[in-house]
């Protein structure tokens, strides 16, 4: 870690570095209030796949970038799950040098333009920015100058291509190509190793092109992303599914020496209450899949879709935001959120919430379904829900939710969609009955180096964690290269 | 993309493809499935594996005609492209010497059970083949299922071919005359309910082969999930095959008919795109 401190030190006494931090004063920097990121209007943007969120303009963002004093310990890198050396790519933006800014992004992070747009960034590095911290006041808006920087690169054609070593001539396979795998391949493909992922889907991309929907990350964004490892020498084979169509040993017969396990937590969960498997009760990933892998809301494609006039859908996390906002986008007349605790405890982003809000979906807090009364073909008609009380915290530090006795009532609904978490996936543990998992399926690793009970086999993400984020999976996805490059350099 | 390298037409609505997909030829056995996408626009659906050849490297699927997509998949010609195929997926079949065992499908559920009629065979069992469709012309694999087993009893409902009567009819008169260890079912939703509680009167062990609504196909969507023994389980990875008495049928049918309205407009739109070319 040494070795990085020094890094950043040296960087940061760069000539440029030192000559911009004198361009102004630090009062001066700090005065001036953070940047509002400009968005699609409400009205507008609730019946479209239009992107919510429409990015900084260069003067603007130049002038958010002026806001950070450059500290000499900056804190908000220890935010980050993927290192990014924030103040090196917010002053390039400062002093226009808008390429190089992305350039810095691209050195420790694979997919920056998906992450300026998914990562929790208030939770991340700008918690840990000297004016959340220090100050009291609003963070630079690290994550919006992220994706500034990575749009302006797409945008410019002038995309750089990290530097890749000379090839060493070893095979490593990725199962999986969400930001784990993404991630993963793209710091091994740095190293010289010949990189292989293998997709069980038809599409490259996992979680950022069958769950995110186009109007938070449009799938262009992630494809631009997927474009450049493929440049650095990446290869990808969809409709692979390891365990199935070949087994890991069928692979290292092939010659790959090493596989990183990122098959994300591919099973949704239910709340097993009576009327749950009725007609028009499904998971947010049957429904989202639907409209965003395969494009059911678009003209001509031939997957359907549910287009219910009244859609429930039941979770708090950022998975239930994007399936209610997608129920209205597919013409529901009432879009509502049932969820057991209040608004403040729930997990989604407050971004998220305050869009759907501002779109006009109902949130029913306080509130949990019991049971599903369908119609005589079968088809869900009413929810019977109960109201909620919040008690003491529970283990999380979240006020547990309880039912309050006498509540129950009914809601109509046509449409369900239960968002209430997902298990990871279990195709590759029962392909490998030597391999350790905990009682909840989740594979159990080294937590340095994410190398499983099988010493060629490492994991991260969600078949690792159970369900996080995009930018935890992708640090993971880091750990677990650096790991397997020391191990398989060991083993030489 | 998997090419299509022979095609066999069984009826006006059922045919079956020999289509290119060595690694999966390779590793299926009895009882697997494959997702299908015949193109770009298509959706994702699962067929069981009727067949497969290791040394041609292909894989054998019977498809029926009753959406878009199955449709446009049996327009394909030898030459032509799968645009994505995926397998092989599911558990397999549980084979292993039983004594008797009665294998029932249904339609075009013979084609899935073709490789675990010939499997069982092969592991040493008696086994007695009723197959059933409509009429004559629906009849398929017959030929197939016959070199696999003791005995085979054909079913048409119109009497136009074999004996005249329901699937039911068939089974009850070989087990009225013979001690049965083991029961498949597979067919279509209303036949496997039916052949189930056959089996379940005269309590003969029986599995059946579940073909759901399904998305990905790998456990991620939750559409193909089904009642068994009063637990929600997902067919893809826990299935396809089942205990057949304790699947809730009902729902099964009727959670198969959740995209009914969709899929009836989709076929028409289809159906007035083909007319105008």
């Amino acid at each position: 870690m040494d070795n990085r401190a020094d890094y950043l030190k040296a960087e940061r006494s760069a000539e440029w570095r030192e000559a911009l931090r004198k361009t102004m004063k630090n009062k001066e920097r700090t005065a001036q209030l953070r940047v509002h990121m400009p968005e699609a209007p409400a009205q507008e943007r609730a019946r479209s796949y239009v992107e919510v969120n429409s990015g900084l303009t260069a003067p603007i963002a130049m002038k958010e970038a002026s806001r950070c004093i450059d500290c000499p310990d900056p804190t908000c890198i220890s935010g980050c799950p993927v290192n990014i050396n924030i103040p090196k790519f917010v002053k390039n933006i400062e002093r226009g040098e808008f390429l190089e800014a992305a350039r810095t992004l691209k050195e420790t992070n694979a997919l920056p333009a998906v992450c300026g747009r998914v990562c929790p960034q208030e939770k991340q590095c700008e918690a840990n920015c000297f004016y959340t911290l220090k100050l009291k006041a609003e963070p630079v808006a690290i994550g919006y100058l992220e994706r500034f920087a990575a749009d302006y690169e797409q945008n410019s054609g002038a995309i750089s291509i990290p530097e890749v070593a000379p090839a060493n001539g070893m095979k490593i396979a990725v199962v999986g190509s969400g930001p784990a795998g993404l991630a993963f391949a793209g710091d091994m493909a740095k190293l010289g190793y010949e990189v292989h992922i293998l997709e069980a889907l038809h599409e490259i991309g996992g979680v950022l092109k069958y769950g995110i929907p186009e109007f938070r990350l449009p799938n262009k964004v992630v494809d631009v992303e997927i474009e450049s490892l493929r440049k650095m020498g990446v290869k990808f084979e969809t409709n692979f599914i390891v365990g199935k169509t070949a087994t890991i040993d069928d692979l290292r017969e092939e010659g790959f020496k090493g596989f990183f396990v990122s098959s994300g937590a591919g099973l949704p969960r239910f709340m097993n209450i009576p009327g749950e498997n009725l007609v028009g009760i499904l998971s947010s990933n049957e429904y989202l899949t639907r409209v965003n892998l395969m494009g059911a809301s678009r003209q001509g494609m031939d997957t359907p879709v549910m287009r219910g006039k009244r859609v429930a859908v039941i979770g708090g996390g950022n998975t239930a935001m994007d399936s209610v906002r997608t129920a209205l986008r597919l013409g529901a007349e009432k879009a509502t959120i049932i969820y057991r605790r209040s608004l403040e405890e729930m997990p989604a982003r407050v971004e998220e919430v305050k869009h759907a809000q501002e779109e006009g979906v109902e949130f029913l807090t306080l509130n949990n379904p019991i049971e599903y009364l369908g119609d005589d073909k079968g088809k869900v008609k009413q929810i019977r829900l109960q109201k909620m009380e919040l008690g003491e915290p529970d283990a999380s530090g979240r006020r547990s939710p309880r039912p309050v006795e006498g509540s129950e009532y009914l809601i109509d609904a046509d449409t369900v969609v239960v968002s209430v978490g997902v298990s990871p996936n279990p195709l590759i543990p029962q392909s490998l009955p030597d391999l350790k998992v905990s009682r909840w399926g989740t594979i159990e690793v080294d937590p340095e180096t994410l190398q499983s009970s099988i010493p060629d086999i490492f994991a991260g993400g969600d078949i690792v964690r159970g369900g996080a984020t995009v930018i935890l999976a992708m640090g993971d996805g880091r750990r677990a290269a650096a790991g397997m490059h020391q191990y398989l350099q060991n083993a030489r | 993309m998997n090419k299509v390298v022979s095609k066999r037409q069984f009826s006006e609505n059922v045919v079956g493809l020999d289509i290119e997909a060595p690694r999966i030829a390779k590793a299926r056995r009895a009882g697997h499935f494959v997702m299908v996408r015949v193109d770009e626009k298509g959706e994702r659906i699962p067929l069981t594996i009727s067949s497969a050849d290791v040394q041609r490297g292909t894989i054998t699927l019977v498809i029926q005609k009753v959406g878009v997509s199955s449709r446009k998949l049996t327009a394909l010609e030898p030459g032509d492209m799968v645009h994505d195929l995926v397998g092989p997926l599911g558990h397999a079949t549980e084979v292993k010497k039983y004594g008797t065992v009665l294998c029932c499908g249904g339609g075009v559920g013979v084609a899935p059970l073709l490789p675990i009629v010939e499997a069982m065979k092969a592991a040493g069992n008696r086994v007695i083949s009723v197959i059933a469709a409509r009429n004559k012309e629906l009849v398929i694999l017959e030929d197939q299922i016959r070199a696999h087993s003791d005995e085979v009893l054909v079913m048409t409902d119109d009497g136009s071919y074999g004996r005249k009567g329901l699937i039911t009819e068939g089974m009850e008169s070989i087990i009225e005359r013979e001690k049965i260890d083991q029961a498949v079912i597979i067919g279509p939703g209303i036949m496997m309910k039916f052949a189930s509680l056959t089996t379940k009167k005269h309590n003969i062990p029986s599995i059946a082969s579940l073909n759901t609504i399904m998305v990905d196909g790998t456990g991620m969507c939750g559409a193909c999930r089904v009642t068994v023994g009063g637990k929600t389980r997902f067919v893809c990875v826990d299935g396809p095959e089942f205990d057949a008495h304790e699947v809730d049928f009902d729902e099964m049918l009727s959670r198969l008919n959740g995209y009914k309205d969709e899929e009836q407009k989709a076929d028409q739109e289809y159906s007035c795109q083909v007319d105008k070319k």
